[in-house]
């Protein structure tokens, strides 16, 4: 028997879905990277809290923590996190205005600005973090 | 531009095959056609078995979607001509058990849909007497957007989490919860919520964002759903903060 048939009703035709049916369809695969590259941003955030860390045990583990950061491999992987984190943070954040509805004085807010409203908080805290690692 | 188009249309016929099979015709190419136009021509002149839905052909029934060249469509209102020179596939919406040839049950979503009480529910009827529920402008702006659903289910077809779990309740019948949720006559906000919360519900959707793409009446049920998951997410912190407040 076809191990597709719907049991109860033998003869309807049920498809199968292909393990890789998001590799079909150019949005399938941005979808799927937008959710995959959530695991480079947890990443990223582990990093910074192992960079806190080296910092308060001194300054010998700052530089050995710096050392390994610049060695040419691990700066190669760090730029592909760049970019993989980069696409994250954009794709994600273009799909906010779909989901916020905010009403000023009887009337919605238009997409565009909430999206720029997004950006700015995002470009904002990039410089706050920027500033407190580096230094003013 | 050639005269004909071949048209490779997916066939399944249970009492004499257990796997659909593509079956070629060759269909005139006219100014103005639909693919459901092409789709008579093959039943009136080449194959009177080919069986399919259809009813209005202006888009408003919602009965005539299919995937065309991979893509869920109403095949009423995709011309022949943009598909040229073919071949153009046309194949029954992903997602739905095929019955025959294009047609596909449908009974999973029509569960769903009655499942959101798509309807104005009232905790207490006012008499006849105090006439209408009088609505302003504004307010029926409010909902009027998922008001336009035809229940086409191309949403449910170009939605791949619906295909993997098939228990998910899907765009359309979430964006009818919230077309009532949002109607202002409506008091069944809490009655859905109690359907849609769950898994199986809004948070079973991970935004791929496809449904709002392919919807023909742009009633956006993306958008429907992370509406509703934002509110969904403020009440329950309402209710941990404020336990007494009730509703
Ligand atoms: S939301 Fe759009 S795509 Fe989905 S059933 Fe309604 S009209 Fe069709
Ligand atoms: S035939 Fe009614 S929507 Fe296409």
């Amino acid at each position: 028997m076809n191990p597709d048939y719907r049991p109860y009703h033998p003869k309807w035709f049920r498809r199968r879905v292909p393990i890789f049916w998001w590799l079909r369809q150019a949005a399938y695969v941005k979808f799927i990277s937008r959710e995959l590259t959530c695991l480079l941003v947890a990443y990223v955030a582990i990093l910074l809290l192992v960079f806190v860390a080296a910092v308060d045990r001194g300054e010998a583990s700052y530089l050995a923590l710096v050392g390994w950061l610049s060695q040419p491999m691990v700066v190669a992987f760090h730029v592909a996190v760049l970019l993989g984190t980069l696409f994250h943070t954009v794709t994600w954040l273009n799909l906010a205005p779909m989901a916020l509805v905010v009403k000023v004085g009887g009337r919605r807010v238009p997409a565009r600005a909430i999206l720029l409203g997004h950006y700015f908080a995002w470009v904002a805290c990039t410089i706050a973090v920027a500033w407190a690692l580096v230094g003013p | 531009m050639s005269d004909t188009v071949t048209m490779e249309v997916l066939r399944y016929r249970p009492e004499e095959e257990t796997e659909p099979t593509y079956e070629s015709f060759e269909v005139p190419v006219q100014p103005e056609w639909m693919i459901l136009d092409g789709l008579n021509h093959i039943k009136d002149q080449l194959d009177g078995s080919l069986s399919y839905r259809w009813a209005c052909r202006m888009g408003v029934c919602g009965s005539c979607g299919m995937l065309v060249n991979g893509r869920p469509v109403l095949t009423c209102a995709t011309y022949m001509e943009s598909l040229l020179p073919g071949p153009i596939r046309v194949e029954p919406l992903r997602g739905f058990p095929v019955i025959r040839d294009l047609v596909g049950d449908i009974t999973d979503f029509m569960g769903k849909l009655a499942a959101v009480k798509p309807y104005i529910v009232r905790e207490e009827e006012k008499p006849v007497e105090e006439g209408e529920y009088l609505q302003t402008p504004e307010e029926l702006a409010e909902y009027k957007q998922y008001s336009m659903c035809i229940n086409c289910m191309l949403c449910y077809s170009a939605c791949p989490i619906y295909r993997i779990e098939p228990d998910f309740i899907g765009p359309a019948a979430i964006a009818l919860a919230q077309r009532y949720n949002l109607d202002s006559r409506d008091e069944g906000a809490q009655e859905r919520m109690d359907v849609l919360s769950q898994h199986a519900g809004i948070w079973g959707c991970t935004l791929v964002g496809e449904c709002s793409e392919v919807c023909p009446k742009d009633v956006d049920p993306a958008g429907a759903i992370q509406r509703y998951k934002v509110s969904a997410t403020v009440d329950f912190f309402k209710s941990v903060l404020m336990p007494w407040r009730k509703e």
